[in-house]
């Protein structure tokens, strides 16, 4: 059976195409969830994609964490259900205070859309597990507002615990420091992705559902759009998405 | 019948709101009668130039509109070619110019919000924008102030929005100093069958307006910003600029899309410049019908508003529906859904006529439709070329003052570099990592690689699209730089192995009472029509953009064209930068003498008024047909166009663009016909630099013989140094004959021509890298 993935649909959402698209190159099954909507349909993981939810206004995701779809998100994740924040998506997440640390903006202070690297912190993740090693994956950003940040504390709490999901990196793997072109917004620690302390809800400012076809640029990034279908379909099956090993021998 | 006011103080009004003496008599001639101030109001904007096209419209009746596929042309919001599968592309240029001088965040912003509207209109979701943006002085901190505030506005709203920014232009120009050129251009994809027009047939049908409410902002948009020249800057029009909302913008797309999709609208129009009066009238116009308006039915986001201010705001993200009232219901149920507000404005009636009225039915106008829109006053010009301060040379010809450069002393290496980081040619990328370029996972060529790429889901196809104008020429010989400006927007679409669909254009010219500006449009016309006559393409639709001057002068003439093109088969797709070492170098066409509007020029300070060099506009259509069929047949690797730097730009670029962009040298040999400032830097049209693997060298050559056209191998990939020998009677061994210090070689590291192109930008523009 084909596991079903949300996409949840705020006023403003626009890689809701992306996802859809990398979701079905996954050979899952894409299902939109209206902001509106308390149902999450029986889906098996859930990604918010990323765009301008509400226009994005007042400041990056602080009117979407009230909608009734992010209620019933908070319960899913709160339950083991696997969460996906792209993007604006993080940012949704980080105000929800479903991830550690706020996004802020850009350190020098313009949009910007590139192409960039990141690196996976931990392979053992149910976004990444299926990358393989620690290597560079290729794929766009594009975000004003993907500056992460926390305290030092709160950073070394996220290193300990093993939180830190992605880092901006250098072609040799190596982390891109704040100012460096390889750190497109002035992340700290090049942090690009982290996940909630039980690892079942990630947030990742760059955008692996749109390098997901090598005539794109790169499908580096469906490398993580599997790993989280994969996941899902382990998880569907009864088994706990975090333990690397069962979703792999579930495979 | 009662009108609101007595015709008191008729004169002062009418010229108040733009409108001219003659044009008055005009109008009471239409309505048989003195109008009243709401209805002044409504023609004072109907009959602007920017919605009237009053003085360009006996030229662009002259353009080729009909061509194969086309399904909408002129006259629509927005042209529509037929690309097979049951798709269409919509697509359409418009400036935004004026609006951008006096604010350019908004007026920007609302640019892009427009010709998005445009496109969705015709039941297109739009799947990329352009835009070809033009300044004064780079180091200038008006010019910065435009650049920064621009490039955010097309931004902000374009990456809010959803839709990629894959392409356009920036030039700097001393004559854009006083008049910046915002020109946005939209392309839409759609069902055919899902085609919609902007009609409102079907007298009793529902005039449904949706999206935002009706403010204060953007009164007279039209007619005081868009058709007047700027007399003295800035503050005093900004309330006439309109102000974005990109997250209504992005409702209205989806409301818009879903209405068409479910049948549920008769015909939709968005609402731009000239607001209410504009949409009513146009639609009614088109289907022959009349309107009658209930303007206290109309949603608004202040009170005290006047009846002629509801009628004429241009506030933005609104759209107007012809609807069966037996679908109201579902309607409203999709705009409440997407949270936009609705209403009922009014019904379509027969009689012809745009009647706006308040409560108790009483009428505040009444206008006949078709005297706002298709009736609407024309004005035949004064055309009169401008005295010349000497004879130029014919073009083409060569001009011994200017084309011998190099040889007084110049090392054509370090030209070479200087010319890489020129703010006209250096890397644009500090522009458009500001714009979100790859959103809905379509686009396979980025900004700043020549033609953007986009693929179309679900099939083999993709779209290429590229904006051009060719206004540095333009100043000299308006026709010739029209001719350009088409030559070289489909050559950069044909080097891909696409067939280039169709034209679209937007035309900025100035004061078109003044018989020299009116002149070079009409001699742009001209050559616009006939280069897409030669090259057999429809003109589908475009903007005139008029008054195009400030106290410091007129814009160089700036005939923006933008082409989309289909490649049917995206593995097919050749991109300009080198593929790999050992492939052989080939240039297909020849130039002739003239170094006039080139960049060259430019940067040599030489005089703008020599000759510009020549054009075949059959040669070219020859030199795109051969780039076409040899990439077809898989005989290329990578394929550039000789344009603005010359010769010796482009393989740089192709050079630097090179393995995927980490760079592949050449080691190049070029026959020396004219001077070698000619052949490395003159930008003689209708010539590519193409590269394949050695073997299939003869087959390159024998194509291009077989489309008549001159072929020479001048060298091979590799390396990472860019090395041109400059061979033959003008050049070999000449430099000590000559006695002077010029190089024969051009030789300079990729590195070095790199750092130039990345940094030189940033460096005019003042920016942090």
């Amino acid at each position: 059976m084909t596991v079903r993935v949300g996409v949840v649909i705020f006023p403003g959402s626009n890689r809701d195409i992306d996802a859809v698209n990398a979701i079905e190159i996954a050979g899952a099954e894409p299902v939109r969830l209206w902001h509106e909507q308390a149902s999450l349909e029986s889906v098996a993981a859930v990604i918010v994609p990323g765009g301008f939810a509400y226009g994005d206004y007042l400041r990056a995701g602080v009117i979407a964490r009230f909608s009734p779809i992010m209620r019933s998100v908070a319960a899913f994740a709160a339950d083991g259900g696997l969460v996906f924040g792209i993007c604006n998506g993080f940012q949704v997440l980080a105000e929800a205070g479903l991830v550690p640390g706020a996004l802020l903006r850009n350190r020098g202070l313009r949009f910007v859309c590139r192409q960039i690297a990141i690196a996976p912190e931990r392979l053992d993740s149910p976004f990444t597990h299926l990358v393989g090693e620690r290597r560079p994956l290729r794929m766009p950003v594009a975000h004003g507002e993907g500056c992460y940040f926390a305290d030092p504390e709160t950073l070394d709490a996220l290193e300990r615990e093993g939180q830190v999901l992605f880092r901006y990196v250098h072609d040799d793997a190596t982390p891109a420091a704040p100012g460096d072109p390889g750190n497109p917004n002035g992340s700290l620690r090049a942090i690009a992705g982290v996940s909630n302390r039980t690892g079942n809800v990630a947030g990742l400012m760059p955008h692996p559902e749109t390098a997901s076809e090598a005539i794109l640029g790169s499908d580096d990034g469906l490398l993580i759009i599997r790993s989280l279908v994969e996941s899902a379909a382990a998880r569907a099956a009864g088994v706990r998405a975090t333990d690397r090993q069962l979703v792999v021998a579930a495979r | 019948m009662t009108l609101a006011e007595p015709p008191l103080a008729l004169e002062a009004l009418h010229r108040r709101l733009g409108i001219t003496d003659d044009e008055l008599d005009a109008i009471r001639d239409r309505l048989g009668r003195e109008p009243n101030h709401l209805e002044l109001a409504m023609f004072s904007v109907m009959w602007s130039e920017h919605c009237s096209y009053k003085s360009s419209r006996p030229l662009l009746r002259t353009l080729p509109t009909q061509g194969e596929g086309v399904v909408a042309g002129p006259g629509e919001n927005a042209g529509v070619i037929s690309i097979g599968d049951g798709l269409a592309v919509a697509f359409k240029i418009e400036s935004h110019n004026h609006p951008s001088a006096v604010e350019p965040y908004q007026g920007a912003a609302t640019g892009v919000g427009g010709i998005l509207r445009d496109i969705f209109t015709m039941g297109a979701r739009p799947i990329a924008v352009l835009d070809a943006l033009r300044f004064g002085e780079p180091g200038s901190a008006r010019t910065r102030h435009l650049v920064d505030g621009v490039v955010r506005g097309v931004g902000g709203y374009g990456n809010c929005v959803g839709v990629p920014t894959i392409g356009g232009e920036l030039v700097f120009d001393p004559s854009y100093q006083g008049n910046p050129l915002v020109n946005v251009m939209a392309i839409g994809l759609l069902e055919e069958r899902f085609l919609t027009r902007a009609a409102a047939p079907g007298p009793g049908n529902l005039v449904v307006l949706f999206g935002s409410t009706t403010g204060r902002d953007g009164i007279g948009g039209a007619s005081v910003l868009a058709s007047a020249t700027f007399a003295n800057q800035d503050a005093s029009k900004r309330p006439s600029v309109q102000v974005g909302d990109p997250f209504a913008e992005k409702l209205l797309i989806e409301a818009s899309l879903e209405l068409i999709e479910r049948g549920l609208v008769e015909g939709l129009q968005d609402l731009g410049a000239g607001g209410i009066t504009c949409a009513t009238s146009e639609t009614a116009d088109r289907a022959g019908t009349g309107m009658r308006i209930d303007l206290d039915a109309v949603p608004r986001r202040e009170p005290g508003l006047e009846p002629f201010e509801v009628m004429i705001s241009e506030s933005q993200e609104r759209m107007l529906a012809i609807v069966r009232p037996d679908r109201l219901d579902d309607i409203e149920e999709v705009c409440a859904r997407w949270g936009l507000p609705c209403a009922v404005i009014g019904r379509v009636t027969g009689d012809g006529d745009v009647v706006v009225v308040v409560e108790d039915d009483r009428e505040l106008a009444r206008i006949p439709a078709a005297a706002l829109t298709s009736d609407a006053i024309v004005h035949q010009r004064l055309a009169a070329p401008p005295p010349r301060r000497r004879a130029a040379p014919a073009p083409g010809a060569p001009d011994p003052g200017v084309d011998l450069l190099p040889e007084r002393g110049m090392d054509p290496g370090a030209v070479l570099t200087a010319l890489m980081g020129r703010p006209n040619l250096a890397s644009r990328r500090p522009v458009y990592e500001q714009y979100d370029s790859n959103v809905q996972s379509n686009t396979v060529v980025p900004p700043g690689q020549g033609a953007a790429v986009l693929r179309i889901k679900g099939t083999t196809k993709a779209i290429v699209a590229s904006t051009d104008a060719n206004q540095a020429v333009g100043a000299l010989d308006p026709y010739l730089g029209a001719q350009l400006s088409v030559a070289e927007a489909t050559r950069n679409v044909s080097i891909t192995g696409a067939r280039p669909l169709g034209v679209t254009n937007c035309l900025n010219y100035g004061d078109p009472t003044r018989p020299e500006a009116f002149w070079q449009l009409s001699e742009a016309v001209r050559g616009l029509g006939d280069a897409c006559r030669a090259f057999g393409l429809a003109v589908t639709g475009g903007n005139v953009s008029l008054y195009n001057e400030s106290p410091l002068g007129a814009i160089a003439p700036t005939p923006e064209i933008g082409v989309v093109g289909l490649l049917d088969d995206i593995g097919k797709l050749v991109r300009p930068g080198f593929r790999q070492s050992g492939d052989a170098v080939l240039l297909v066409g020849e130039g002739t003498a003239g170094l006039a509007g080139s960049e060259y020029a430019a940067l040599a300070g030489l005089a703008s008024e020599d000759g510009p060099p020549l054009l075949d506009l059959d040669r070219e259509r020859r030199v795109q047909a051969f780039a076409r069929e040899a990439i077809d047949r898989g005989l290329l690797a990578s394929a550039q166009d000789v344009s603005a730097g010359g010769l010796a730009v482009a393989v740089a670029e192709s050079a630097i663009w090179g393995d995927s962009g980490r760079g592949l040298g050449a080691a190049l040999r070029l026959p020396v016909r004219n001077a070698p400032a000619v052949e490395l830097f003159g930008e003689s049209p209708s010539r590519i630099v193409v590269s394949c693997v050695p073997r299939h060298v003869p087959a390159v050559v024998l194509l291009a013989r077989q489309h008549g056209l001159p072929i020479e191998e001048l060298g091979a990939v590799g390396g990472d140094r860019l090395v041109i020998e400059l061979a033959g009677s003008g050049a070999t061994g000449a430099a000590e004959e000559r006695g002077s210090r010029v190089a024969d070689a051009l030789d300079v590291p990729l590195s070095e021509l790199r750092h130039a192109w990345d940094n030189g930008l940033n460096r005019a523009l003042g920016w942090e890298a």
